[in-house]
C-alpha cells in the first residue's frame, strides 16, 4: 500500500470513527496516558465522551505534539520506547525502541532533536528523530525528570531530582553550561512568555524556585500553604502558564489542588480543589480551561479558569500523568 | 523557611551556579562488626521479611555514587571509609586514627550493644554517629546519647505502624505469639505499648520455641499455639524461621502479621511511588539483589549528610551537623514526605511500608492517623513520651 493510500484509509477510518467531525490539523481531542493501562485515552474536547484508547507500549507517561502538531509523542517507560502517535489515524504507527526507562522530554523548535533525561544513566540524551539514533548523552545528576527547551532552542534546561539542581546545557556544544541549586526534588519547568523568568516546581519543598535565566540565579521563591494541608503534603509537579504569561497554575500533588498564581507578583491567588494527585495540568489554546491529571482518583478535573471552579471530572485510565489538548 | 535561610540559599545557589573544581574533602566513614550474627550466611539467604538481605554497606556506596555529581558542583569531593572491627574497641581505635582529614560522620552498621559503646567511645570527638541498623527502642528512650543519631526506625515506629494499619483494617483483636530471643522481647513489648495506644487487644499471648519435642508441644505445635479466638496473629520472631512456616497452618484461618506475613518495614524493593523504581534500579545493578529497610538506611544517612554539606555550603563540622539535626533540613528519602530528626530522640521521622514479600500494601501513617503537628510523629515515642535526656 503506497503511503498516499495509507493515510487515505486512516482518515477515512478516523471519519468513521468521529461521525460528522472532520479531521483537520487541530482534531480538539483532549489525550490523556494513564501510567498503568498503558494507554493513551482520547476524550472529545467539548463532550469529554471517550473517542478512543490507544494501546502503548508499557507505562506511558510524558505526551507531547510534534511541532507540526500532526504526531503526538508518548515516554513509555517500562516499553522503554517512545510512541509516536498519528494523529489522524489515532494508532501507533511509529516506535523509536531501546531507551531506557524514558519520562519526560521536550523537542528542538524544529522538532530535530528530542533531549530526554535518561533517569537511570543520570544524563540528558540527544535523540535525532530522523535516524532514531541517540546522538549525544551529556552527564547530569541523578534521576533527571523535567526537560524545557529554552526560547530559540540554544540551551535546554533538565532537573536532577537527587541533586536537586537545574542544569543549563548548551545544545549547540552539547556540554553543561550551568549547575543552580533549587529546592528539593526539582521536577516540572514553564518559562514566561517573555522569556524572562523560568519557574521549576520542587515537589518536596512544596514550592516553585523562580530562576532568572539570563544569570543562572535563583531569584525567588515562591511557597505553597493551601489551608488545612500540613508542609509535607504540598508536593507540586505540574506549572502552566497562561499565553499573556499573567498567571500561572501549580498542581499540588497530595495537597489535592492546583495553586493559581500571579505570576508578575509571584503571589498565590487561589487554590482550586481538584481530585487526588494532582500532577500535571494543560490550558486550552484559549486559555478558558484548565485540565488537570489527578492520579490517584484516575481521572481528569476540568476547571473553568475564569470561575476557579471545577465543572467536570472525567474518568480516564489508571494513574493518568499527563494531558495535552490538540485545539 | 526563615528570610535569612532563605537568603542564604539563594546567596548559595549563587556561588553554585558555577561548576568548580573539588576542593574540599567530606569522608564518611563506615563501621561494620566482624561476624555480625544478624548477617549469618544462612540468614541472608533465607531472605526473611524484614531481615537484612546482605551489608547495608551497598545503600551506603549507592548514595556515595550519587553525590559525585553534586560534589563536584560544589567543589566538595564525597568519600566513603568502610571500617570493619571484631569490637566496640577496635573500631573506635580505627575511627580515631584514620589517616587525613578528621572524620565527622561515622554511619554505624552495628547491633545495639556495640553502638551504644562505639558513640560512648567517640563522644569526646567533633563527630556525629548514625545508627543505620539498629532498631531498639532504649537507644532512643533512657540510653539515648547525644552524639548519635538514628536513620534506621526504632521498634516503637515499626509496631505502631503496624498497629495502625490493623485498627484502619479493624482488626482488633490479636493472638501474640513470641519468640525465646530477647529481641523477641523487645518486638512484643513494642507492639504491647502500640495496641495500649491504639486500642488492639491482646487476646492471648503465648511462647513458642522451634522443635518437635512432644514434651513441649505447648510451644512448637502450631494448631495448639493458635487454638482460639482472634482477627489476627502477631508473631515476634526476630530470627525468622519459626515464623515464615507460620502462615497457613494456624488453626484459625487468620492473616499472620509481625515478622512474617505482613511486616513494617523501612524499605521495600517493590516500593513504587515517589521515584522509588529508579533508587531500586540504580542498587539492584550494583548490589546484584534487592534492596532492603538496612540498605536504605545506610544510603538515607550517607545522604542526609551530603544534603546538609550542599546546604551549608562547607565542611565545617558544627555547621554541616546542626543543620543535619534541625527542622529546616528537608530530607528525600522515596518514601514521599520530607523527613528530618526528632530533637527529642534523635530519631529519623519517616513513613513505614507494610509489606508482604512481594508487595507495600499500605503505607503509614495510615490514612487518618493524625498529630499535632507532623504525622509523621504518630509513629513511635512522641515528644512527650520521651525518656531521653540529653
Amino acid at each position: 500500500m503506497s503511503v498516499s493510500t495509507k493515510l487515505t484509509v486512516g482518515a477515512m477510518l478516523a471519519a468513521c470513527l468521529v461521525v460528522a467531525q472532520a479531521v483537520s490539523k487541530e482534531t480538539g481531542y483532549i489525550f490523556v496516558s494513564s501510567e498503568k493501562d498503558h494507554v493513551v485515552t482520547v476524550l472529545d474536547g467539548t463532550s469529554y465522551e471517550l473517542i478512543k484508547n490507544i494501546e502503548t507500549s508499557e507505562r506511558p507517561r510524558h505526551l507531547q505534539l510534534t511541532p507540526d502538531g500532526t504526531k503526538l509523542l508518548a515516554a513509555c517507560g517500562d516499553g522503554e520506547a517512545i510512541d509516536i502517535i498519528d494523529l489522524a489515524t489515532l494508532e501507533v504507527t511509529d516506535r523509536i525502541d531501546d531507551i531506557d526507562d524514558p519520562e519526560a522530554f521536550d523537542l528542538s523548535p524544529d522538532g530535530r532533536f528530542m533531549y530526554i533525561s535518561l533517569e537511570d544513566d543520570g544524563a540528558l540524551g540527544v535523540l535525532d528523530m530522523q535516524s532514531k539514533e541517540m546522538v549525544a548523552e551529556i552527564e547530569v545528576g541523578e534521576e533527571p525528570e523535567g526537560v524545557l527547551t529554552g526560547p530559540g532552542g540554544e540551551v535546554v534546561y533538565v532537573t536532577s531530582e537527587v541533586a536537586n539542581m537545574v542544569h543549563v546545557v548548551d545544545t549547540e556544544s552539547r556540554e553543561l553550561k550551568a549547575n543552580i541549586l533549587v529546592g528539593n526534588r526539582p521536577r516540572r519547568f514553564a518559562m514566561t512568555p517573555d522569556g524572562s523568568e523560568l519557574w521549576v516546581s520542587n515537589e518536596l519543598s512544596g514550592s516553585i524556585s523562580i530562576i532568572d535565566p539570563n544569570t543562572n540565579k535563583v531569584v525567588d521563591e515562591i511557597v505553597f500553604t493551601p489551608k488545612g494541608f500540613r508542609p509535607e503534603d504540598v508536593t507540586p509537579v505540574g506549572v502552566t502558564m497562561t499565553a499573556d504569561g499573567g498567571t500561572a497554575f501549580v498542581a499540588l500533588g497530595r495537597a489535592n489542588h492546583v495553586a493559581v498564581v500571579d505570576v508578575p507578583e509571584r503571589k498565590v491567588e487561589d487554590y482550586i480543589l481538584v481530585g487526588n494527585r494532582a500532577w500535571n495540568a494543560a490550558l486550552s489554546r484559549d486559555n478558558t480551561r484548565l485540565l488537570v491529571a489527578n492520579g490517584l482518583s484516575d481521572d481528569i478535573s476540568v476547571i473553568d479558569v475564569a470561575k476557579r471552579k471545577v465543572i467536570k471530572s472525567v474518568p480516564v485510565g489508571r494513574v493518568p500523568y499527563m494531558v495535552v489538548i490538540d485545539d | 523557611m526563615n528570610t535569612l535561610l532563605r537568603a542564604g540559599l539563594m546567596l548559595f545557589s549563587i556561588l553554585a551556579s558555577v561548576p568548580a573544581g573539588a576542593a574540599d574533602t567530606m569522608t564518611v566513614a563506615y563501621l561494620e562488626l566482624i561476624g555480625d550474627p544478624r548477617y549469618r550466611e544462612k540468614a541472608i539467604e533465607a531472605r526473611y521479611l524484614g531481615k537484612p538481605w546482605g551489608r547495608p554497606f551497598a545503600g551506603a556506596d549507592a548514595a556515595r555514587r550519587e553525590s559525585k555529581f553534586v560534589g563536584s558542583a560544589i567543589g566538595v569531593d564525597f568519600q566513603l571509609e568502610r571500617i570493619e572491627g571484631k569490637d566496640a574497641a577496635e573500631l573506635i581505635e580505627q575511627v580515631q586514627s584514620l589517616p587525613g582529614s578528621p572524620v565527622s560522620f561515622v554511619l554505624a552498621d552495628l547491633p545495639a550493644q556495640v553502638l551504644s559503646q562505639v558513640a560512648e567511645g567517640l563522644s569526646d570527638l567533633p563527630l556525629l554517629v548514625l545508627n543505620v541498623s539498629a532498631p531498639d527502642d532504649t537507644l532512643r528512650q533512657a540510653s539515648c546519647q547525644t552524639n548519635l543519631l538514628h536513620v534506621f526506625p526504632s521498634y516503637a515506629m515499626l509496631s505502631d505502624a503496624l498497629a495502625q494499619f490493623l485498627v484502619s483494617q479493624k482488626w482488633r483483636e490479636v493472638l501474640v505469639l513470641e519468640g525465646p530471643l530477647e529481641t523477641d522481647r523487645q518486638l512484643v513489648q513494642a507492639f504491647d505499648r502500640s495496641a495500649k495506644r491504639y486500642g488492639l487487644e491482646t487476646t492471648e499471648k503465648r511462647n513458642f520455641l522451634l522443635g518437635t519435642d512432644p514434651r513441649k508441644r505447648e510451644q512448637n505445635n502450631l494448631a495448639l499455639l493458635t487454638r482460639g479466638d482472634y482477627d489476627v496473629v502477631f508473631v515476634a520472631d526476630t530470627e525468622g524461621e519459626f515464623a515464615r512456616g507460620l502462615p497457613y497452618r494456624t488453626l484459625q484461618p487468620r492473616p499472620v502479621v509481625g515478622t512474617e506475613g505482613l511486616a513494617p518495614l523501612a524499605w521495600h524493593w517493590a516500593w513504587e511511588r515517589h521515584g522509588a523504581p529508579q533508587l531500586n534500579n540504580r542498587f539492584l545493578k550494583r548490589a546484584k539483589r534487592e534492596q532492603t529497610g538496612y540498605d536504605w538506611a545506610a544510603w538515607m544517612a550517607y545522604k542526609a549528610v551530603v544534603e546538609a554539606t550542599l546546604r551549608v555550603g562547607s565542611t565545617d563540622f558544627e555547621a554541616v551537623s546542626a543543620y543535619l539535626r534541625g527542622q529546616d533540613i528537608v530530607l528525600d528519602g522515596f518514601k514521599g514526605n520530607r523527613l528530618s530528626f526528632r530533637p527529642w530522640s534523635n530519631q529519623l521521622r519517616q513513613p513505614i511500608l507494610l509489606g508482604t514479600h512481594n508487595w507495600v500494601i499500605d503505607r503509614a501513617p495510615i490514612q487518618g492517623f493524625l498529630h499535632a503537628s507532623n504525622n509523621l510523629d504518630t509513629l513511635g515515642y512522641d515528644q512527650r513520651e520521651t525518656l531521653c535526656e540529653q
